[in-house]
């Protein structure tokens, strides 16, 4: 089978508030970075041609958002653009897509979203509802993910000691990553008291509002090495969305995680995860998704999210060792953040959070309300 | 890493801005009857699949797991279910209907097999029970939305 590669990655620090630096020239900055790794150019026999990116209207503020990027991300001047209006990690799937299919063989890919630009994110989730039987509750996904904890903290009696220390040491690996957001060290007793935001969720167990971009350089086999010496495979991707009533859903189960990361790991021909897979990177927007996702991804048996914590499963398969959503990642781009991340350990260059001997690698994401839809990417070296 | 080249802000600003776009979204043949009797009739309609038996609350025109076409077989629902989960909103914010705290539930309607989203009140939040009784209490004034249920109060034993 043809392979796709991605060749290199750049991000964009990670922080709460990037009011003086306009999304585009965040943009602009992580392109030069990508280009100053790889020598890659736009346009003429051998440059890029075809380009993705991931962005949100509601976010930006403009409809077709990505209209205001076209220049810094080289779409302008006649070439193509498409816009992933949905979580960044299934751009993975369309770039794969664009290349498996011979329509190109080099794709730059480039995600933005800056959470403060809006006075609330809580108010433009409560916009992915329908009007009249959800979004006029206030339903937003914070709410949503409010149920999901509590559903999911009855079935599986994971302690209130056992949240705080997936936010403990999501804070500690964050200080290690260069580009992540919230670094301030924690203990356990500032995340079990914190203010309760939306019961049973605590202000410390919800990701801060981050602003942030992300780009890469993705290519075919005959052509990637072009670009890099140490390409990294995209081996496995799947995607899978569950009822949009959450009333309609096993909240506490993540069944659409299940299918998508089935998908995935046959793709990869992953048949033991747990045997298979060094490093995770999970999109935990609240501390209690972490051992939820890892569930859904058969890293942790069903209901036993707690016991993994303490029989340091986390660290076993090295989770979130750039902090997570937990240390902050804008919504939209958090998984694209996670195979930025995925990247670097496969090739060996994250310096002080590197993690020994990582081959296989998994990103998983998701958006809609309370895990609604969930993506899952293999990246192997 | 190059990232954050420039961060000179002096002179610099932002333009506040606030998006309000008057629209409006048909609420659907089966939406439209379903909300018509909470309106009218203060009864709370759900759609059974003849197939597969699936009760559907809020209604569906098609039965999500077979396809069937079920959106003549209306059934009545009992006004009072069961709360089967729960979540105390304690965050202020526009989009907000209520004062927080506010009790989000999901409850499950005698008649039903799935629960739906509703706001819980007439309860301290620490007072609250999964697998407490609630009973449909309606809005004196119609919107045209699942709120001409206002709330789903405890049912006095
Ligand atoms: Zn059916």
């Amino acid at each position: 089978m043809k392979r796709v590669a991605i060749c290199a990655v750049a991000q964009h620090e990670i922080k709460g508030n990037i009011w003086y630096k306009r999304f585009q020239d965040m943009l602009l900055d992580i392109l030069e970075d990508l280009q100053g790794e790889t020598g890659f150019t736009f346009g003429g026999e051998n440059g890029v041609k075809n380009v993705l990116t991931c962005s949100d209207d509601f976010f930006d503020a403009r409809t077709i958002s990505d209209n205001a990027v076209n220049d810094v991300v080289g779409a302008a001047n006649y070439r193509g653009e498409q816009k992933m209006a949905q979580e960044g990690l299934n751009g993975i799937g369309y770039a794969m897509a664009d290349i498996l299919s011979g329509h190109d063989d080099v794709i730059y890919f480039a995600g933005h979203c800056k959470e403060s630009l809006s006075a609330s994110r809580n108010q433009i989730a409560n916009m992915a509802y329908d009007p009249f039987y959800c979004r006029c509750l206030g339903m937003d996904y914070l709410n949503a993910a409010g149920l999901q904890a509590r559903a999911y903290m009855e079935k599986t009696k994971i302690t209130p000691e056992q949240l705080a220390q997936v936010v403990v040491r999501a804070r500690q690996w964050a200080s290690r990553n260069t580009y992540a957001n919230e670094k301030t060290q924690l203990n356990l007793g500032d995340v079990m008291y914190s203010s309760v935001l939306c019961d049973p969720i605590r202000s410390l167990h919800a990701y801060p509002v981050s602003d942030g971009a992300v780009a890469m350089l993705l290519a075919s086999e005959e052509r990637a090495y072009e670009f890099t010496d140490n390409p990294i495979w995209i081996t496995g991707f799947g995607n899978c969305m569950d009822d949009y009533f959450m009333g309609r859903r096993d909240l506490a189960a993540s069944s659409a995680l299940k299918k998508a990361a089935e998908q995935a790991y046959k793709m990869a021909g992953i048949k033991q995860p747990r045997k298979s897979v060094n490093l995770m990177e999970v999109m935990d927007c609240y501390a209690y998704q972490q051992p939820m996702w890892l569930e859904g991804l058969g890293l942790c048996d069903e209901g036993k999210g707690g016991d993994f914590i303490n029989e340091y499963g986390p660290a076993k398969y090295n989770v979130n060792l750039s902090g997570g959503m937990l240390a902050g990642r804008p919504l939209m781009i958090g998984g694209l953040y996670g195979v930025a991340e995925a990247v670097l350990q496969l090739k060996g260059q994250a310096n002080e959070h590197q993690a020994a001997d990582v081959n296989c690698a998994v990103i998983q994401s998701t958006t809609g309300g309370a895990g609604q839809f969930q993506t899952v990417v293999v990246l192997e070296r | 890493m190059n990232t954050c080249r420039n961060e000179i802000s002096k002179d610099c600003f932002v333009v506040p801005g606030k998006m309000a776009l008057p629209n409006q979204y048909f609420a659907g043949r089966v939406g439209s009857k379903f909300i018509i009797s909470l309106r009218d009739s203060r009864k709370i309609l759900g759609v059974r699949c003849p197939k597969c038996k699936s009760v559907y609350v809020p209604p569906l025109e098609y039965c999500e797991k077979d396809m069937t076409k079920i959106d003549e077989n209306w059934v009545e629902l009992g006004n009072e279910g069961v709360l089967t989960n729960y979540t105390v909103v304690n965050y202020r914010d526009a989009h907000l209907p209520r004062k927080v705290p506010y009790i989000l539930g999901m409850v499950l309607l005698d008649g039903a097999e799935t629960p739906f989203v509703h706001i819980v009140s007439g309860i301290e939040p620490e007072n609250v029970e999964i697998g407490m009784r609630v009973k449909a209490v309606f809005a004196d004034k119609t919107t045209n939305t699942i709120l001409d249920i206002d709330h789903f109060a405890p049912v006095e034993e």
